[in-house]
């Protein structure tokens, strides 16, 4: 590596004109046909008329060239001192000859053998790795300070604004594929592209951006998800499985402050939900609901979680003395209670209230006002159907529980909170209400999770105790750990990762147990701190990194200022 | 009491007394770490607490801030008992520091300060979430506060550093910020030299008479004698669970008992304090005659 940073060898000269003639060859080849079998991965097979997985190379290998550009070109002026092309390359290189492969198996496998590949797609592989080749051999150089690079603020919330559009856009692409094995390699084409952004430190620089303006990328977020579902023209397909996402999401993100911010392990958070499902659905007017009353929705919202929160103070309670295992113990048990205890409440083990293994089907779709969710309406000419509207109710139940997460994080209660984690002992003998706080972070998020169950019982239409099961409570918690404890983003992608993936790669679903388990695995080993890494819980996991503790530390001097 | 002046502090008067412990007994099984001990403070007066390792002297810490229920005695507290609960300890207006630093590592200076203002702000979820104009002026008086005590122990300058990349010398101070931003009446200082070298020391006893001038009490366990001689007006001396000797610096340094106490101990680290002692006496004679 040393000898990389000094005078240039011959490799390196070499390595720029290979570099090029790999991304020539890589668009080239995806001009020219690269299957034989026009039936497969959306028509790949005819010259000069590239297929979306064809364009998808074509964006990467152009990709590739901006980035040769920075390395010596008319780009190296502007770009060069702020961006690492070199990595980025590296990144790129490594991704694209992934993508090529796969598509060369792709093909192979959806129309036996490698028979049908036609020579464009062995001449845009052959690029890939010329790409990856030329990457390998070219310098590393030294870089200027990415929290100096400014732009004018109206660009920087431009860029906010590209990038959200970009996540939109890619979030609608990604979803409408049908086919498992381009689903697949749309997603290495955005790892792609997600990798060259953070090793070429643009994803570094879009942090400190971010940091400068956090309204407006609050707000931005927001809005992508407020026009998603127009992207989707009325259909259900889709909405359904974001629908989905978001419930599991607004669970997940309030377990995360039992979780991530009191941290109290909680193996049966999923009750919770339950309870509040339950409630809303013997409240309803379906035929089977148990109770002869039917309060409006918004009343129905509030004794649902208000049982929920009950529910939350009564176990916590007692168990909320022991700590650590025990805890989880005891929580797991409690998750297995309400399961069975719905279970048997079905007027012969015990009195009639939830029809036992039946569950409450037929609940009818919610009514706020004059307000039917299972109506159609037309916005601005596209079509919004049921989905749709219990999306937009969600969305709202979302940004709740996440302004009640950021808020509580950010006060007297969450400092308590780090407090906590960090010492209990010391907390407690400066002062600090342990136990009272480890009550309220358990009743807060047993509250949240009773107002989402309510919303969860209409969508579902029904409500058995099979939905409740302990595994359920398992992926709510490998979501926070998968995205990072403590931090909002990373629980939403978290939650996302773990619903989207296996709706859409459905042919996995026998190994999917498997799969998380050695996702997390790994996760364990590598980056305990999950995706997105919230600063405190990094510092957490690390105890013995000096060299971190430090970089942190002058981030928060410089926040400071 | 009769203060008898071997010191270079003046005879100072002190007020009511703040805490009245008597009878402090702790029994751990067949052992008994802290037998019959009394300890008065008054307002403004700085006592020490010395004696052999093992002597009891941080059980007896543990028992009056509630970390420890004694098995028997009470301690009270500007006159009304207190209950053996840390929380209702600091509540009641008496903090403490640790003898191995039990600051909150992975926060900074700063939010380690904020969280000993805990007991004394009062903000529940609902006004957190909510951010009312009462939210907004605590919170901004918690941290101009806390800045406050940052400054007066002299950690101004670390406020955004964390508190795991501190010196120890800074950790040490940023304890008692963190203890003081509690409003106590009464601080207790578990070994708060432990690891300085001399000026750190002499920064530290600065430090301690700065907190007595500000109106507060102090207890100090130390090994360091001449640090505790210079700074106390009052010294108590435990061995094996009992007082040895309660008095002022010139007495306890002058006592044959607590050369002794250390010295029988047999252990290195002590007899280098027995020596320190020793010196100490001496040169103070040496002084008078």
């Amino acid at each position: 590596m040393s000898d990389d940073l000094t005078t240039p060898t011959r490799a390196h000269t070499m390595a720029w004109p290979l570099g090029l003639a790999g991304v020539a060859l890589v668009i080239i080849g995806s001009f020219l046909s690269w299957s034989f079998d026009g039936g497969i991965l959306g028509d790949l097979s005819i010259n000069f008329y590239p297929g979306s997985l064809q364009i998808l190379a074509i964006i990467m290998a152009v990709l590739g060239l901006v980035l040769l550009l920075v390395e010596k070109g008319p780009l190296k002026k502007p770009l060069g001192q702020w961006l690492d092309a070199t990595l980025g390359l590296r990144a790129l290189g490594l991704t694209l000859t992934l993508y090529m492969v796969l598509v060369l198996i792709a093909i192979s496998v959806e129309s036996d053998g490698l028979i049908n590949v036609n020579p464009g797609g062995y001449i845009s592989t052959v690029g890939a790795i010329l790409l990856l080749v030329s990457s390998r051999m070219l310098p590393l150089r030294q870089l200027r300070d990415l929290s100096q690079a400014r732009l004018p603020g109206w660009a920087e919330i431009l860029a906010i604004a590209l990038m959200m559009a970009a996540v939109l856009f890619g979030a609608a692409y990604a979803l409408g594929l049908t086919d498992a094995w381009a689903f697949v390699l749309c997603l290495v084409f955005i790892t792609a592209v997600i990798a060259v952004l953070f090793r070429t430190g643009v994803m570094r620089w879009f942090g400190h951006v971010a940091q400068r303006h956090k309204k407006v990328l609050t707000l931005a977020a927001f809005a992508v998800a407020f026009f998603f579902p127009f992207t989707q023209n009325g259909s259900d397909a889709n909405m359904s499985i974001a629908t989905q996402v978001l419930i599991f999401a607004a669970t997940a993100m309030g377990l995360n402050i039992v979780v991530g911010l009191a941290g109290l392990l909680d193996l049966g958070y999923v009750a919770f939900l339950g309870s509040g499902a339950y409630v809303a659905a013997m409240l309803s007017t379906s035929a089977f609901a148990t109770i002869d009353w039917h309060p409006p929705f918004l009343v129905v919202m509030l004794l649902g979680a208000g049982t929920a929160a009950t529910l939350g103070l009564i176990i916590g309670s007692p168990t909320l003395r022991v700590s650590g295992d025990y805890l989880a113990i005891v929580t797991l048990g409690f998750g297995e209670i309400f399961r069975l205890t719905m279970f048997n409440l079905d007027g012969t083990n015990g009195p009639l209230l939830t029809n036992g293994p039946n569950g409450i089907p037929g609940i009818p779709e919610l009514e706020i006002g004059s307000f039917n969710f299972g109506d159609s309406h037309v916005v601005a000419g596209i079509e919004l159907g049921r989905f749709a509207n219990y999306y937009f109710l969600l969305l709202l139940l979302l940004a709740f529980v996440i302004l009640v997460f950021a808020r509580l994080n950010d006060s007297r209660i969450g400092r308590g909170w780090v407090a906590i984690r960090e010492d209990e002992k010391a907390a407690e003998a400066m002062g600090v209400n342990v136990f009272g706080l480890k009550i309220l972070a358990f009743v807060v998020g047993a509250f949240l999770a009773g107002l989402a169950g309510t919303i969860k019982a209409h969508q579902d239409v029904a409500v058995s105790p099979d939905q409740f099961i302990f595994l359920e409570s398992a992926f709510l918690l490998a979501a926070i750990v998968l995205g990072g404890m403590g931090t909002i983003a990373g629980v939403l992608l978290g939650a996302t990762i773990l619903k989207l993936l296996p709706e859409k790669l459905r042919f996995f679903s026998e190994y999917r147990l498997l799969l998380f388990g050695l996702l997390l695995v790994l996760m364990m080993r590598f980056r305990p701190e999950g995706l997105v890494a919230s600063r405190r819980r990094q510092l957490e996991f690390h105890e013995e990194d000096e060299e971190l503790a430090v970089a942190i530390e002058s981030e928060l001097v410089e926040e400071a200022k | 009491m009769t203060v008898t002046d071997t010191t270079a502090t003046p005879a100072p008067v002190f007020g009511a007394p703040v805490l009245e412990a008597s009878g402090v007994t702790m029994r751990f099984g067949g052992l008994l770490a802290v037998n019959d001990v009394n300890l008065t403070v008054h307002e403004g007066e700085i006592v020490g607490l010395i004696g052999p390792n093992g002597a009891g002297k941080t059980t007896f810490f543990n028992c009056l801030t509630g970390l420890y229920k004694p098995t028997a005695g009470q301690v009270r507290f500007a006159g009304t008992p207190l209950p053996p609960k840390p929380r209702a300890v600091v509540q009641a207006g008496m903090a403490r520091t640790f003898q191995n630093i039990r600051l909150f590592a992975n926060m900074t200076a700063l939010e380690n300060v904020m969280v000993g203002r805990y007991c004394r702000t009062s903000s529940g979820a609902f006004t957190s979430v909510l951010r009312g104009p009462k939210f907004r002026r605590e919170e901004a008086a918690t941290r101009t506060r806390a800045q406050e005590l940052l400054d007066f122990v002299g950690l101004g300058r670390s406020t955004e550093h964390l508190a795991r990349n501190m010196p120890y010398g800074d950790q040490r101070r940023l304890e008692i910020a963190r203890a003081l931003a509690t409003e106590p009446k009464l601080i207790l200082l578990d070994e708060p030299t432990a690891g300085m070298n001399p000026q750190e020391t002499r920064q530290a006893s600065d430090l301690i008479f700065k907190i007595r001038d500000s109106g507060l009490s102090v207890v100090v366990i130390e090994h360091d004698m001449r640090f505790i001689f210079n700074l106390c007006d009052r010294v108590l001396c435990l061995v094996r669970g009992e007082t040895l000797i309660e008095g002022t610096p010139g007495e306890v340094q002058s006592d044959p008992r607590v050369i002794e106490a250390y010295i029988g101990t047999g252990e290195d680290e002590d007899e280098d304090e027995a020596a320190q002692v020793r010196d100490t006496t001496v040169a103070e004679e040496e002084g008078k005659s």
